[in-house]
């Protein structure tokens, strides 16, 4: 087996994973801020992942600016997040439950909105953003991962920028205590559907710029999409956490959280790893990571350290 | 100051856990008024300042602070008129955000959050300056996450929130509970100092009669939904531990032999 052309074709790859990786970065960031932020898991992102994509796509192939078709498809997100809201708020309805309705629901939507399953758009007819095209080989102003890169740092200050304001102090607020955000005059229902509408907006304009990236929209295209924000998250946190206090930083840790998700990812594509098994992988590491917290006040330390050190032991023997 | 006309409250009507809290109280507070509730477990009183705060509404009755009628007004809308203090040191802080961020949510209550940003550096002055009132060092941590904060600390800081906009009306339902007999003297004299110095209307639940007795110009006792014991001025000052426990007996027509409250007094 020739190794070293082998390793070559896995740096060859490693642009493309980075850019997906940014993409879905900025996805991670909405899930961040309904996980950590809002203190809610809100799975509408798998459906609204999609509908970003696909009011995009079906606004690009109608001839209009890619900016006019990404931004419509952010409103789209929104709104997705704002039906997730109004089920959670008004009806009552566990946060949960009401993103797997909205999520089922948008199912529906999105096929209606593409017509059929997919859609593909081609990077030579339309005037695409970003396209896995423009990764070698072009000028830096078209290069796609400078290109993502520059808009997620913009993303990243808008919402430094938001959570600092009273509105965004008071959406924090609702999510580490609601009982107190309330008795200080908080309207905690209104900053929810808030909240979820941000995650979402900010989810389906990732799913606007992947759709551009790969050529294509798919109907299934953000199934998992929670798990993979969710890993983001969680590495990003293990990797920076000691080191980004800033918001603004760990949010950039959770882009980059992504990118090392997707680099990996391409590791393990490179090492011939059955695909088929990718979701299953993916889903076991984000369940032992969620378990830490747990786990840590659980066990104690001593109990912790004296399973290293069989762990340690048996290793060696 | 405050006024309740006959309210009443049934949790979980029509079910085998029916529990009728309230039954048609009556309670009107002066301007001023420092009210401390007493009474047995159960007997209504966290109801009582929830009811008011509009934690829920209330099934029948009416609930008016400063001449507003607030009976069909949502939690978040009344906090404009309330302060709050929470047993739990937990329930009046948010732990992930700065000290400074929490007093700066306080200082806007009943006041729209706009996107202007949620901390004027003129502000912080204001903060260090009342946090040195405290005496708990809190003056030189402003930027510190409330979570690493000790219990008495974090009570301490929701009373300044509590306070810092100045309420028409002070809840607090039981907020030295928690906390070691002498950090709850301190958060207690703390207390009222501030009630004292801007003279606020405040309804305090305790189950130390001692205190019951020594603070504030009123104090009612409260049983099975309703006030059965109403005190204040001269009469109160007179008032004795022993002539509390055997008006509760009175009331509850039992002893009172196992209850807190004959630990606490
Ligand atoms: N949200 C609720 N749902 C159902 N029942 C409730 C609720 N809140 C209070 N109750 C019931 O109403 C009654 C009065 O409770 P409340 O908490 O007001 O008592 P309390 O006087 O504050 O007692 P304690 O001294 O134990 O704090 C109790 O029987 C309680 O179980
Ligand atoms: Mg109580």
């Amino acid at each position: 087996m020739n190794f070293i052309g082998d390793l070559g074709s896995l740096f060859n790859a490693l642009p493309g994973a980075a850019a997906q990786g940014l993409v879905w970065g900025i996805m991670a960031i909405g899930v961040y801020i309904t996980y950590r932020i809002l203190d809610v898991a809100d799975l509408t992102v798998d459906g609204s992942f999609c509908t970003g994509g696909a009011v995009c796509i079906m606004i690009m192939l109608n001839n209009q600016n890619v900016w006019i078709a990404m931004f419509c498809g952010m409103l789209a997100g929104m709104a997705a997040g704002f039906f997730t809201g109004i089920l959670h708020t008004f009806m009552g309805i566990p946060a949960i439950l009401s993103g797997i309705l909205t999520q089922l629901g948008l199912y529906s939507v999105n096929l209606k909105i593409m017509g059929k399953a997919n859609q593909a758009i081609n990077a030579n007819k339309f005037d695409l953003l970003i396209s896995l095209r423009f990764i070698k080989n072009v000028p830096l102003y078209k290069n796609t991962i400078f290109i993502v890169a520059v808009i997620t740092v913009v993303l990243i200050g808008i919402l430094y920028w938001f959570f600092g304001t009273e509105l965004g102090c008071s959406l924090r607020a609702t999510g580490c205590n609601g009982k107190m955000a309330r008795a200080q005059g908080i309207n905690t229902d209104l900053n929810r559907v808030l909240g979820l509408m941000i995650s979402n907006g900010l989810v389906a304009f990732s799913g606007a710029l992947l759709v551009q990236y790969q050529g294509f929209s798919d109907v299934n295209m953000g199934r998992g999409a929670i798990v993979i924000g969710l890993a983001a998250v969680i590495i990003g946190e293990a990797v920076f956490g000691r080191i980004f206090h800033n918001f603004g930083m760990r949010l950039l840790g959770v882009s980059l959280g992504s990118i090392i998700y997707y680099l990996v990812l391409q590791i393990v594509i490179w090492r011939k790893f059955d695909p088929d098994l990718l979701k299953l992988l993916s889903a076991v590491v984000v369940a032992v990571f969620l378990a830490v917290p747990t786990w840590k006040s659980r066990y104690s330390a001593r109990v912790l350290r004296f399973l290293v050190r069989i762990g340690v032991k048996g290793g060696m023997n | 100051m405050l006024e309740i006309q006959n309210i009443s409250k049934t949790f979980n009507a029509g079910t085998v856990n029916e529990k009728q809290a309230l039954k048609g109280l009556n309670l009107t507070l002066e301007d001023g008024d420092f009210v401390t509730v007493i009474g047995g477990n159960g007997a209504g009183k966290s109801t009582l300042l929830n009811a008011i705060a509009g934690v829920w509404l209330v099934d029948e009755g009416k609930i008016i602070i400063d001449g507003k009628d607030v009976t069909k007004l949502p939690e978040y809308k009344r906090a404009k008129f309330l302060g709050r203090v929470f047993q739990d040191p937990m329930n009046g802080t948010a732990a992930t955000m700065g000290i400074e961020e929490n007093l700066a949510l306080a200082l806007r209550r009943g006041h729209k959050r706009t996107l202007k940003q949620g901390i004027a550096g003129s502000e912080r002055k204001l903060y260090r300056d009342i946090l040195a009132n405290l005496n708990l060092g809190l003056e030189n941590r402003l930027t510190s996450k409330v979570g690493l904060l000790s219990g008495g600390q974090r009570q301490a800081l929701t009373l300044l929130m509590a306070t810092l906009e100045k309420p028409k009306l002070l809840l607090l339902d039981e907020h030295t509970a928690a906390l070691d007999p002498k950090t709850a003297a301190k958060v207690l004299e703390t207390t009222e100092r501030v009630v004292n110095q801007d003279h606020l209307t405040t309804l305090m639940i305790t189950h130390n009669m001692r205190d019951a007795i020594n603070i504030g110009n009123r104090l009612i006792m409260m049983s099975d939904g309703q006030i059965i014991y109403d005190v204040s001025g001269e009469a109160k000052r007179k008032l004795k531990v022993e002539d509390l426990l055997k008006k509760f007996a009175e009331a509850s027509g039992e002893e009172f032999a196992n209850d807190r409250m004959m630990l606490a007094k």
